[in-house]
């Protein structure tokens, strides 16, 4: 049976532990697009997700390429959204993680960090611009409230960014001492 | 020796060795599991960025088949080889001198 679920997430990796816990449950993820997620009846525990950031859009030739190799080691990549892709794996297999060492988990987050802070920036830029042609008179409640709301998108990025962020500085201290 | 080279990552180092036969992605997958008795788990995303290094770098090449074949097979290169053996050294010098020195202490 089907089951659509909406739900929003900032942290992907929040996303993710959502998605196991629901798999664990007997819901596997089978289809998302943007707020949307379909679920299917499962086994309880059956498959482990892991979603990943794709550095070029999961359509581009790259991305595919990328995929196809992640597919042709036994996951399964049940949906793609711009740059990301959802994979799952039995569970029954190896443990599933598609990084498994510092510096490969550090080019991760740096490509979701390089990815996002153009976006935030561009997010502030339009919500502040908004604001200000909203309160210069005559003035209008729509921009304030667009530029209220687009603002509040840039604070969502950068606390994505400055999650991202912890996240490498902690792995870069650990680095220094060892390397997986 | 040539330029000193500093340490491979666990993980080339164990893609390297896989490769002096060749073999498929999932198949290094298995191979440094087996290899490692398990202790080394390779991630298809870790696998995927170290093979591409690897190519650059001319460690190792694609193996026979035609090309764009899904299931691609590589194999170490001579400068690969020479990657492994010139970090087997530096290794053996790790383990003497941590025996030694250890050894040395308890006496």
């Amino acid at each position: 049976m089907k089951h659509v679920v909406f739900k929003a997430y900032w942290n992907y990796e929040k996303e993710e532990q959502w998605l196991n816990s629901m798999s664990a449950q007997g819901l596997a993820l089978t289809d998302y697009f943007w707020v949307r997620y379909v679920f299917e009846d499962s086994e309880p525990g059956e498959y482990i997700y892991r979603i990943q950031f794709l550095e070029k859009l999961a359509k581009h030739p790259q991305s595919r390429k990328y995929i196809d190799f992640v597919e042709s080691t036994g996951a399964e990549c049940v949906a793609t959204y711009l740059h990301w892709a959802y994979f799952r794996k039995k569970a029954a297999d190896d443990p599933f993680e598609l990084y498994t060492d510092i510096p490969s988990i550090i080019r991760h987050y740096r490509m979701i960090r390089a990815f996002w802070a153009p976006l935030a920036l561009l997010e502030y830029v339009a919500g502040i611009l908004n604001i200000i042609a909203g309160v210069t008179p005559p003035v209008s409640p729509v921009n304030i409230v667009l530029g209220a709301l687009v603002t509040l998108l840039g604070v969502g990025f950068t606390l994505m960014i400055v999650n991202v962020t912890k996240k490498i500085r902690t792995l870069k201290k650990k680095q220094l001492i060892v390397e997986a | 020796m040539p330029e000193a080279q500093g340490a491979l990552t666990e993980a080339v180092f164990y893609i390297l060795l896989s490769l002096t036969q060749p073999m498929h992605g999932y198949g290094i997958m298995q191979n440094v599991n087996e290899l490692s008795r398990g202790r080394v788990v390779l991630g298809a995303g870790t696998l995927y960025g170290a093979i591409n290094t690897l190519l650059e770098k001319g460690w190792i090449t694609p193996y026979g088949g035609p090309p764009g074949e899904r299931r691609k097979e590589y194999i170490i290169t001579p400068a690969g080889r020479r990657a492994v053996e010139a970090e087997i050294a530096r290794l053996s010098e790790l383990l003497e001198n941590g025996r030694r020195v250890l050894e040395g202490a308890e006496q």
